[in-house]
């Protein structure tokens, strides 16, 4: 069988940093081809040179043996190569509808006039597909961002694309969604299509992917069959040496209660959400997308109104009505959605990780630049983040480096208690790990953590209890050592 | 083209464009160059400059202020009547520069608390605070504004050569240069215009910086009113009709991005000396005033092109 796509020696720098060497990729049609490496190793610029939206400084693209020279997507999509993008690109004001056709809406002939009821009609039957009922005409904003990940999702199925790409799109879905996209995927493979799928999930990849190629440093390091490999080898290929257990141990036991919340409630979600959590110790909070995990960690922040309860902090209570008291009451919070609400995207990384940090690195309102860059050095280095500058704009980094900048800013407050929402969301498994050794460190410093995850292979590798969230309750709490992914799983569906 | 030459370009394409200007009008009129020309000139930028400061702070925010003119008017009828009615003149000056500030909150305050558009709160402001300034001054000059040196100076007073009012205008550039960029205050308006929702969940006062914002812009446009006052010896009740526009245009001459986040003040000051630098120019080469709006108005397009271009 012949590739469709054969890439030969592509090479890409940016303003003088090479992040693509000469790397060479095959893909054939009916596999789904997993492409690896750790954040910044140019996964995703090798598929957006592929697709046109970057411009290759060297090498070959061929589609079916005939070597092509896209200018944008639109071309690339013509040529049958449709992609899902790692940064959601909703369009959040315009409705589902409008952004599944968006650029191709349905008209009568020429004229210009829509073909409204049938662009609705075929909305629904392409997110019903994929197992959800969203009504079209609802703002894409208000979803949720595994919905809108969908959304994305079946827009790009929407092309009958001949070659599809995936970067990390299961980041943000729950199980349940998973599942879907996975049969989904697997008809697609039948029908011939070539899926690239590139996800920082070993799992899914062992589960789904029939080869796999590795890129480190912007080199490519390999290609392997899944049946003639094992996990082990490949992270050692993507990190380029052993990396041990995932789940590293933590010997300090919790101390006495710093953090507790009583009926927390909201104006439409939340009940009588009450919980504590010691000092040194890491709360998880699973359920299911929309149970209601972020709503209760924003209210505590004071970043959503609350209609009652209360909130304690070693014994006192206290008043938080927005992110400023929560801050000043040693609060940190990594937020879900670094796009929106983590990170000022125009901002360099220097400036972005000193955000939440102002106060301590100045004098009487003037920053001290000294130490501010200082900080920055600091958390860079700690956290492993690759930018070629503390100065570069943080929107010139990779997805799982992003996530890192929003992880070292709120590091540098110093919090008492850190909420963490899906902080490892579209890390790589080095990063991964790196974060944990870092939550480690940090109880042993006697900070209590809460962290919202959709992987409960980390709620249970990492947490001291478990908190399960049921529709906006408390639907229990399970310790550690009683947790295992069925009761898990039964809690947050509403099982008992 | 590469990256680091693209953005010398982007940041210095407002000076390469002055100075292009510059040498095309000394070379087409050489009494452009005359030390008295360019002090006039430099008079007459300072005080659309004052606005268009206090304008590129509310613009990094993400706002807009329409109801700059308006202001200067208001501001600069309350020190004209206290004067006239023989008030210690700087009390009337800081009475005048008070009223520019409270303007400015009411405008903060609208836009943050009652989540109005910037551009319509400002719009309605506008009208409201020109209005007042009817009522105020029952829509006749205020004149006999007394002779305290103290008020001739502001607007009338030189240091050796150098008009005060140009003095003004650089401390005040000085001043704000040093709080965009040194100061947490300062850190918090490009936040806030960057991206409203991350600032507010890393701790940031949102609210409280865009008030100050309007705070400071009101206070620069009572000052302007205020020079212009003193020059003319008396407070028009329609001073400053359509001043917003002229600030604006010198905010974004400036390369400073309409939707926040992205500029800087020095410039702003660039944008003002070229709108300023044209006006003279076109005066001395006899260029009808009707045409010389043509001419501006095309200078301004052709930038913001030339920017888009360059993105
Ligand atoms: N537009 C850009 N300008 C400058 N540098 C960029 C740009 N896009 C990517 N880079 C740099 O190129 C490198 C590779 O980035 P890329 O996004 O391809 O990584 P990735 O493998 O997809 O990582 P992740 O797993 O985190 O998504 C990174 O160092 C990144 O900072
Ligand atoms: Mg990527």
């Amino acid at each position: 069988m012949k590739p469709i796509i054969s890439m030969t020696n592509i090479s890409k720098s940016f303003s003088g940093n090479k992040v693509l060497n000469d790397v060479s990729l095959d893909i054939f049609p009916g596999e789904i081809h997993a492409l690896m490496g750790e954040n910044g190793a140019g996964k995703s610029t090798l598929m957006k040179i592929l697709t046109g939206i970057y411009s290759k400084d060297g090498g070959t693209i061929e589609v079916n043996g005939a070597t092509v020279h896209f200018k944008d997507a639109k071309e690339a999509e013509h040529a049958g190569i449709s992609v899902i993008h790692q940064e959601l690109n909703i369009i959040p004001y315009l409705s589902v509808m409008e952004n599944m056709f968006l650029g191709k809406q349905l008209t009568y002939g020429k004229t210009g006039i829509l073909k409204t009821a049938a662009m609705k009609k075929e909305t629904k039957r392409r997110l019903s597909q994929l197992g959800i009922a969203i009504e079209p005409e609802k703002t894409a904003g208000d979803l949720s961002v595994g919905h809108q990940q969908m959304v994305e999702i079946a827009k790009a199925l929407a092309t009958d694309a001949k070659v599809l790409i995936m970067d990390e799109p299961t980041a943000a879905l729950t199980d349940r969604e998973i599942e879907t996209l996975f049969k989904v995927m697997n008809g697609l493979r039948k029908q011939g299509v070539a899926i690239v799928y590139i996800s920082h999930r070993m799992e899914e990849i062992f589960r789904m992917c029939d080869r796999i190629s590795v890129l480190r440093d912007g080199k490519y390091i390999g290609t392997k069959p899944i049946q003639d490999t094992t996990m082990d080898e490949i992270i050692k290929m993507m990190v380029g040496r052993e990396l041990g257990d995932l789940f590293p141990d933590r010997d300090k036991s919790a101390g006495k209660e710093f953090l507790r919340v009583e009926d927390l409630s909201g104006p439409d979600l939340l009940e009588n959400v009450s919980f504590s959590v010691k000092e040194g110790e890491v709360l998880g909070v699973a359920g299911l997308m929309g149970a209601g995990r972020s709503e209760i960690v924003e209210t505590l922040f004071g970043a959503r109104a609350k209609s009652g309860g209360k909130i304690f902090i070693e014994g006192k209570q206290v008043k938080i009505k927005n992110p400023f008291d929560a801050k000043k009451a040693g609060i940190a919070f990594v937020t879900e959605d670094r796009k929106s609400e983590g990170l000022i995207l125009g901002m360099s990384v220097r400036k972005n990780m000193s955000l939440p940090n102002l106060k301590t690195l100045s004098n009487q309102g003037i920053i001290s630049s000294k130490r501010e860059k200082a900080s920055a050095r600091n958390f860079i280095d700690r956290l492993n983040i690759k930018t070629h500058s503390p100065e570069a704009d943080v929107k010139n980094l990779s997805g799982g480096n992003q996530q890192k900048v929003v992880i070292g800013k709120w590091l540098g407050i110093n919090p008492k208690i850190l909420i963490l929402d899906e902080p490892t969301r579209g890390v790589d498994i080095g990063a991964k790990k790196e974060i944990y050794n870092i939550i480690n460190e940090l109880t042993e410093q006697g900070v209590a953590i809460i962290m919202i995850s959709s992987e409960l292979p980390e709620v249970l590798g990492m947490s001291d209890r478990i908190m399960v969230i049921h529709e906006g309750r408390v639907a229990r709490i399970i310790d550690k050592k009683d947790a295992n992914q069925e009761n898990i799983m039964q809690a947050a569906t509403g099982g008992e | 083209m590469s990256r680091k030459w693209t953005h010398t370009l982007q940041t210095a394409g407002p000076l390469i464009g002055l100075i292009l200007i510059v040498i095309i009008l000394s070379i087409l009129s050489p009494s452009f160059l005359s030390l008295n020309n360019i002090l006039n000139v430099l008079r007459q930028v300072s005080i659309n400059a004052l606005i268009a400061f206090g304008m590129t702070l509310v613009i990094l925010t993400g706002g807009i202020d329409l109801s700059v003119g308006s202001i200067l008017a208001l501001g600069g009828a309350i020190t004209a009547k206290m004067l006239a009615g023989g008030m210690d003149p700087i009390l009337a000056v800081l009475i005048g520069l008070l009223a520019g500030g409270i303007m400015g909150a009411i405008n903060g305050i609208v836009i943050t608390k009652g989540k109005v558009a910037p551009f319509i709160a400002t719009l309605a402001t506008m009208t409201i605070f020109r209005g007042l300034t009817l009522v105020y001054t029952d829509g006749r000059p205020i004149t006999g504004l007394g002779d305290s040196t103290f008020f001739k100076m502001i607007g009338k007073g030189y240091i050796s050569y150098v008009p005060l009012p140009v003095i003004w205008m650089l401390i005040a550039f000085v001043i704000l240069l040093f709080v965009l960029k040194k100061t947490v205050f300062g850190r918090g308006i490009y936040a806030v215009g960057g991206n409203e929702e991350a600032s507010i969940l890393s701790g940031i006062k949102a609210g409280r910086v865009k008030i100050w914002v309007y705070i400071i812009t009101g206070v620069l446009s009572a000052f302007a009113g205020l020079i212009l006052t003193s020059r003319l010896n008396s407070a028009q009740p329609n001073a400053g009709m359509s001043y917003e526009l002229d600030a604006i245009a010198a905010v974004v001459l400036g390369g400073t991005s309409l939707v926040g986040g992205r500029g800087w003040i020095f410039g702003t000051l660039v944008g003002a000396l070229i709108i300023g630098v044209l006006n003279n120019g076109l005066n001395l080469l006899n260029v009808s005033p009707f045409f010389q709006q043509v001419v501006k108005g095309g200078v301004i397009l052709l930038a913001v092109l030339i920017d888009r271009r360059n993105k």
